[in-house]
């Protein structure tokens, strides 16, 4: 993508192109120097391994490694042409864009597709109904798998523990549809719930189909699927906590509860700042397929998100441009927010989702 | 390179010790012995959760192997197994849509999964030195996409611009390669130690040749969870089916799935009671267990390998 900055860059600097700008912004701080700077000063490979080829001058290096460059090369392909072509195809968020006459011809408007957006009262219901339904999942989604690995870490046989890590973990594997139709088989008008209740002469509840309850179906649905997979990773955490601090705690009198608030707690605090991190990052994204599945059953006020609102303005009623603002501040605002999370993480000590 | 902290504390390479189960580890001596109360509110709550995820699916699987007359006892879904009938199997299998559904499904998915782990693989292992040729911008060029997508719209006026448009490559190429799986395969590669690597080089074998015939077979748990991965999500996905494909003949398991269970669309040949033929709650709940069958089929071979070392390198770099 960027070789023709090369020419001169000493090896690895080649960080600071044009194309890189934001992260290399951000995590070079000690060799910003741009292409051109002072060969061979620049340190061993950052923090994730060694320099394991010895430096050598362009054409030496391309020839040695052209095989690996090579192997490279289609994943690069394709991810530009269904990446980064995408991303100059935001244009049309400053045009009026029609599909019968295509980007070039397009009329140009400047920014008026974002102020109609911004002064849109469903826009900003999606923005509502987005930041409500983060905000919950992360107090009665996000420490359910916490909670549910430090339980399993506490089982003392491993094969149970095996065998339940194995159940949990199923159903993030199911996709989104079946997920709402399992659910629709059990709580749904004719599910397993209110045949039962029927059966014993009680009333009926209609769970599917609420607008009001919906934040709780959402979550729960959420949770079903993947608060079992969520534990992985705080179980490999767990794993990496030395068994010594637990003994020298219960050594000095500490008992199960203590032990988890000082030793536990303690072990997963990075784990647990890193995946706020990237919940953070990713709070204008909830449930895309969830809502979608879910709409005609509760109705666009209660389901429509960022997402769902690009795609039904977009693709649905044909106002391309429109949708693609509105797609646009989605994608740049999730930028912002995930830089400014790993900023705020750095702040307090924390490696965060990449090192400085 | 410094992006992603590699730090992990668990080694990523494939050095690590397979677990051990049979040796059965005692109770710490410092550790009390937990009270009864606590030990039974342990197994209580293992057990609802356990319950839960598997409830479901077997009152599902039952009632997609239940004759009608059972499911009208029970009354809808049948808990306690009666007669067993594979009418809505035969039924839903014996051509028609949902026939065609599950042979557009198997074959995205079969296709997408060998093109994506192919790319992946590659540009995993090309990536795997640091300090190589174009290391870095690459990586970087990577790395970028996971933190600023281009959005639903412009995805899908490239898409039909391309004229991908109700074609099977619309459901393969725009999601081929997971960035994040391709890391994790790197993080992998990465730990596979170093002598081998240049023994293989001296000994004459191209780069090529260490991939596949060294690099590879110390491999297998690292790609048969990243197939894994690729594969549900070919068979999963229904966003860019109802996305790109307007064709209903074309369409996947998942969206043919969503219109019979969701949308209350009647599974063909549910009209038809007469005798033999299966009973609508029967047919529905057999493509809600044919949209799970692959997985459920696949899962216990590679759920042994999402051990800690592959996810904590996945997350943490």
């Amino acid at each position: 993508m960027s070789t023709g900055t090369e020419r001169t860059a000493a090896p690895r600097q080649e960080v600071a192109t044009p194309h890189s700008g934001t992260l290399a912004g951000r995590t070079t701080t000690d060799r910003g120097a741009g292409a051109g700077g002072a060969a061979g000063k620049g340190p061993a490979a950052g923090t994730t391994a060694p320099t394991l080829r010895p430096k050598a001058n362009l054409k030496v290096r391309f020839n040695r490694d052209r095989s690996l460059v090579f192997m490279a090369l289609p994943a690069v392909i394709l991810l530009a042409v269904f990446a980064y072509l995408p991303m100059l195809g935001n244009v049309v968020a400053f045009q009026d864009y029609s599909p019968y006459i295509g980007i070039p011809d397009s009329p140009w408007v400047g920014m008026e597709n974002f102020t109609r957006v911004l002064a849109d009262p469903d826009f900003w219901l999606a923005v509502k109904n987005t930041l409500v339904i983060t905000a919950f999942q992360l107090v009665f989604f996000f420490p359910i798998p916490i909670a549910l690995a430090m339980l399993l870490n506490s089982l003392v046989n491993p094969r149970l523990r095996a065998a339940i890590q194995a159940v949990v973990y199923l159903p993030h594997f199911f996709s989104w549809v079946l997920v709402v139709s399992v659910f629709q088989q059990i709580f749904g008008g004719a599910g397993l719930l209110n045949q039962s209740l029927r059966a014993n002469g009680w009333q009926a509840v209609d769970v599917m189909t609420n607008p009001d309850t919906f934040l709780f179906l959402l979550t729960s649905q959420a949770v079903w699927k993947d608060a079992g997979w969520g534990i992985i990773v705080f179980l490999a955490a767990l794993s990496a906590i030395d068994p010594a601090q637990y003994e020298a705690a219960a050594v000095d009198g500490a008992n199960r509860w203590k032990r988890m608030w000082h030793v536990t707690l303690p072990g997963l605090r990075s784990v647990i700042v890193l995946l706020l991190i990237l919940r953070l990052g990713d709070s204008l994204t909830v449930g895309f397929e969830q809502m979608i599945l879910q709409r005609d059953a509760v109705g666009a006020e209660a389901s429509e998100v960022l997402d769902t609102f690009v795609y039904y303005t977009g693709v649905q009623n044909g106002d391309w441009s429109y949708a693609a603002a509105a797609g646009l501040i989605k994608g740049l605002v999730s930028l912002a927010l995930i830089l400014t999370a790993n900023k705020v993480a750095h702040i307090f000590g924390e490696s965060g989702v990449y090192s400085k | 390179m410094s992006t992603l902290t590699n730090k992990a504390p668990v080694a990523t390479g494939p050095a690590r010790p397979p677990r051990q189960p049979r040796i059965k580890p005692e109770r710490p001596i410092w550790d009390e012995e937990p009270g009864a109360v606590a030990k039974a509110g342990k197994i209580v709550v293992l057990a609802v959760v356990v319950l839960a995820v598997l409830g479901p699916l077997y009152t599902i699987v039952l009632t997609s192997i239940s004759s009608q007359a059972t499911i009208t006892q029970a009354g809808g879904l049948v808990l306690v197994p009666g007669e067993i009938s594979f009418a809505a199997y035969q039924q839903i299998l014996s051509g028609g849509v949902v026939t065609k559904a599950v042979l557009v499904s198997v074959g995205v998915t079969a296709t997408g999964t060998a093109i994506s782990m192919v790319v992946s693989i590659l540009c995993a292992y090309g990536l795997s030195r640091p300090g190589s040729f174009a290391h870095t911008p690459i990586l970087f060029t990577l790395l970028i996409t996971m933190f600023f997508s281009a959005g639903i719209i412009p995805a899908y006026l490239l898409v039909s611009g391309l004229g991908l448009i109700n074609t099977y490559w619309a459901l393969i190429l725009p999601s081929c390669i997971s960035v994040f799986n391709i890391i994790i395969l790197r993080g992998f590669f990465m730990g596979i130690d170093r002598g081998i690597l240049d023994s293989a080089r001296i000994d004459g074998a191209s780069e090529w040749r260490t991939l596949t015939q060294i690099v590879l077979p110390m491999s297998k748990a690292v790609t048969a969870v990243i197939a894994l991965f690729y594969g549900v999500g070919y068979w999963n996905a229904f966003f860019n089916a109802i996305l790109y494909i307007n064709d209903s003949s074309m369409n996947p398991l998942q969206v043919v799935l969503r219109s019979y269970v969701l949308q209350g669309v009647s599974v063909p040949g549910q009209v038809d009671v007469g005798t033999g033929a299966a009973a609508g709650p029967a047919l529905q709940m057999a493509v809600i267990v044919l949209a799970m069958i692959p997985i459920l089929i696949v899962y216990p071979f590679v759920q042994k390998h999402f051990t800690k070392g592959v996810m904590i390198g996945a997350v943490k770099g």
